[in-house]
């Protein structure tokens, strides 16, 4: 059984993930695009895809590092950290999940691609305000050798930026997955403005027609392709997450050291004493889940639900009690627009509802555990 | 019956094949109802009675082959198992439903520190008998008024030159009653700073001056004492580490505590998930709320059980658990208690009658939070030793 420690190798990257990152995309680097409103960092992404992240999940021979999914947890704990923006999860991690399991050599190419930095994706699934895989009615006829989609899709995560689009249809055989590219004719997208500081669009398709190689795996199969992408983006949405959380956490214990109260550190007082420790043993439990999650899906993908349901579920609900008690226990300050304590909320908010929320991963939890 | 040694055990290539042909071969058919309430538990000692022939025959064959206390080494009665072979013979006796063989406070709490801190004589004399679950041993740490300050001990032991001279009082000494031997902390130099001049102390219950009064609880049951030491004389050899550095066996030993009463937290969960529960109450399955606060248990649980997993991988990897016990300890009680809310909400009024076990059970987690340090010292543990808050 694979050890529920960080080995070397990971602690490794661990620490090239945070130089770069505290270097080229602290949160004032958020702020900054915020304030230029600016959704996208090209400039970082690059140098992220010259670190090799982008191929993290990338075979080898497509000119990937392959490193697996624990890997790709430390760098978006990491990223979590310090707020970063870019299309790791959508493209490094959700597309390239999927493209793996196709093998074929168009996705060989889109694999090459992610690696090298030509091509990033999103993933255009919701429909509705909720996470709801099952329910698609975006539509794909068959038309020829190809399809024609018709529909509409929101919170696209990256929407407006990606280059190509994943996206879940509906066709007269089943969940259909698709991997076009996102200037296709018919496919118009518009950004909306997110308290994250990030792009999520809404993508409305018009008669936009495929090719029939345009189609990933099987028609009727594209649930069950995408179920693997979605679970190790669920996992590694997690870790982010969780870092979030950790770096919220130290933020508030470095302000109650450092805050004086009625002559005294604010640290002293036994009443945040205890919640502070009462966060960080939560924050302990949840880091325990997002191990097993990346270890779980480098060692044993088919089972790994539950695992990846555990640690989604969890770091959401940390992540919303370590911003809650960040606010609170730094009292006005933590509601000004200038100190950083906001962005982390809001970040956590939009963490949670992406990808499913706390009540759609601890149902599955429960349901996997006989409820 | 079949008597193979432990070092087989230890080193066999197939061990998962090999232990589980020892324990279809060798659990008696009584024993495989899976682990019980607190009836059930086989606590060994003197004065035990066994409930029944099979009870006492799982207990003497697997203490013939170390499996009482599987990872201790052969040489004090154990087999020598590694964690990971632990661990398989824990799965493989979970799939026979199997039940403990031999709990007690010997292996859970002395055996340890005692490995750690004991002379080889001491080794050889106490720790195969708990193997054995010849010798039932009880904790003399409490004393009244003192609660959770621990180094706060007042009952001291007197330096007599041949012996020691010990004088005062425990409380909350579970099962001193049923006990054979006592390991308490005494004061030993009461000018020392608090927890400089404490020793870790052995006595036989049946010393001269020793008496012990049971306590009824909320729960109806007694599992715990108040003990009185008037005039006790103890021979020399009997202190566990140095005199006066007895808080370091303590420390060592509360760490231990700490993770067993955390890790008890689990083992009612382990293998039964709460939706079990729910789906043989009448209504628990269709009452939402119910149904959401034991997903959102479920889930706490699942990771508690892991972060368990993580600091023993951690352990292992040399890098000590620590004060992160406090955790553990803090987490899994809180949780234990949530548990048993859930339990007796999804019983609704059945689970009111006395006798039916759920009660007392649900009740007896309310004192979870309390002992081995209450949930409060806990938190100022970590946030004092962990996070450096305060002073």
């Amino acid at each position: 059984m694979v050890k529920l420690v960080q080995t070397e190798e990971e602690a490794m990257l661990q620490d090239a993930g945070r130089a770069l990152l505290e270097k080229s995309a602290p949160v004032s680097r958020l702020r900054e695009l915020r304030d230029q409103g600016q959704t996208h960092d090209d400039a970082l992404w690059q140098e992220m895809v010259a670190a090799g992240w982008a191929g993290i999940l990338v075979p080898e021979a497509a000119g990937g590092a392959d490193m697996g999914h624990a890997a790709a947890h430390v760098l978006a704990r990491e990223m979590g950290r310090n707020l970063t923006v870019s299309p790791f999860l959508s493209t490094a991690v959700i597309a390239a999940t999927v493209l793996r399991r196709c093998d074929d050599p168009r996705s060989q190419l889109a694999l090459g691609e992610i690696a090298s930095g030509a091509r990033t994706y999103a993933l255009a699934l919701d429909e509705k305000a909720k996470f709801d895989p099952e329910h698609i009615e975006l539509k794909a006829e068959k038309r020829g050798n190809g399809y024609v989609l018709n529909g509409e899709k929101r919170f696209v995560v990256g929407g407006s930026n990606a280059s190509h689009v994943l996206v879940l249809a509906r066709g007269e055989d089943g969940l259909c997955l698709f991997d076009l590219p996102a200037d296709r004719g018919g496919l118009s997208r518009t950004s909306s403005e997110m308290i994250d500081s990030r792009d999520a669009a809404e993508l409305v398709f018009e008669n936009v027609e495929l090719s029939g190689d345009e189609i990933l795996g099987m028609a009727g199969s594209g649930g069950s392709l995408l179920q693997f992408g979605l679970e190790a983006g669920q996992a590694a949405l997690a870790a982010e997450t969780e870092g979030l959380a950790q770096a919220a956490f130290e933020m508030t214990t470095g302000y109650l050291k450092e805050r004086k109260q009625f002559g005294v550190p604010i640290a002293s007082f036994q009443a945040l004493q205890h919640r502070a420790a009462h966060l960080w043993c939560e924050i302990e439990l949840t880091a325990s889940a997002i191990l097993h999650a990346g270890r779980m899906l480098d060692s044993d993908p088919q089972n790994a639900t539950l695992a990846v349901s555990l640690a989604k579920a969890r770091a959401t609900d940390t992540a919303q009690l370590a911003v809650r008690e960040g606010v609170q226990m730094h009292g006005g300050i933590g509601m000004t627009d200038a100190y950083d304590m906001g962005f982390y909320m809001k970040r956590a908010r939009v963490a949670a509802e992406w990808l499913g929320d706390y009540g759609y991963h601890a149902d599955r939890v429960a349901r996997l555990r006989g409820f | 019956m079949t008597t193979e040694s432990g070092t087989e055990f230890a080193d066999a290539p197939d061990f998962r094949k090999k232990i589980r042909v020892w324990l279809e071969e060798n659990c008696p058919a009584e024993m495989r109802d899976g682990a019980g309430g607190e009836a059930e538990i086989c606590w060994g000692g003197r004065n035990w009675t066994f409930a029944c022939e099979g009870q006492k025959l799982w207990l003497e064959r697997c203490a013939t082959v170390g499996l009482t206390v599987p990872t201790w080494p052969k040489a004090y009665g154990g087999a020598g198992l590694s964690r990971e072979q632990d661990k398989i013979l824990k799965e493989e006796m979970a799939a026979l439903n199997a039940r403990s063989p031999l709990d007690s406070f010997g292996i859970w709490m002395l055996g340890p520190a005692l490995l750690k801190f004991g002379t080889e004589e001491q080794k050889q004399k106490f720790l195969p008998p708990i193997a054995r679950g010849e010798i039932r041993w009880c904790q003399g740490y409490s004393e009244p008024g003192a609660g959770s300050d621990l180094a706060g001990v007042q009952s001291r032991a007197e330096d007599k030159g041949d012996h020691w001279l010990v004088n005062g009082q425990k409380i909350w000494t579970s099962y001193a009653d049923k006990a054979d031997w006592i390991f308490a902390l005494l004061r030993t130099d009461k000018d020392a700073p608090k927890h400089k001049g404490i020793s870790f102390v052995l006595m036989d219950m049946k010393s001269d001056g020793i008496t012990t009064r049971p306590i009824r609880l909320i729960s109806g049951a007694s599992p715990f004492c108040e003990t009185f030491f008037d005039d006790v004389k103890v021979p020399k050899e009997q202190v566990v580490g140095e005199v006066n550095r007895g808080w370091d066996v303590a420390k060592y030993l509360l760490t231990h505590e700490r993770e067993m009463i955390s890790a008890g937290g689990q083992t009612m969960g382990a293998g039964r998930p709460l939706g079990a529960v729910l789906a043989e109450s009448e209504t628990g399955a269709s009452d939402p709320v119910l149904r959401a606060d034991a997903m959102r248990t479920e889930v706490d649980a699942l990771a508690m059980e892991l972060t368990l997993e993580r600091y023993k991988d951690q352990a292992e990897g040399g890098q000590g658990v620590g004060d992160a016990s406090a955790m553990l300890k803090y987490a899994g009680t809180e949780l234990n208690k949530r548990r048993l809310e859930l339990v007796m909400a999804a019983g609704g009024s059945d689970a009111l009658v006395w006798g039916d076990g759920r009660a007392a059970s649900w009740l007896r987690t309310k004192a979870n939070s309390i002992e081995g340090g209450t949930s409060e010292v806990m938190l100022s543990i970590i946030s004092r030793r962990i996070l450096g808050l305060g002073a």
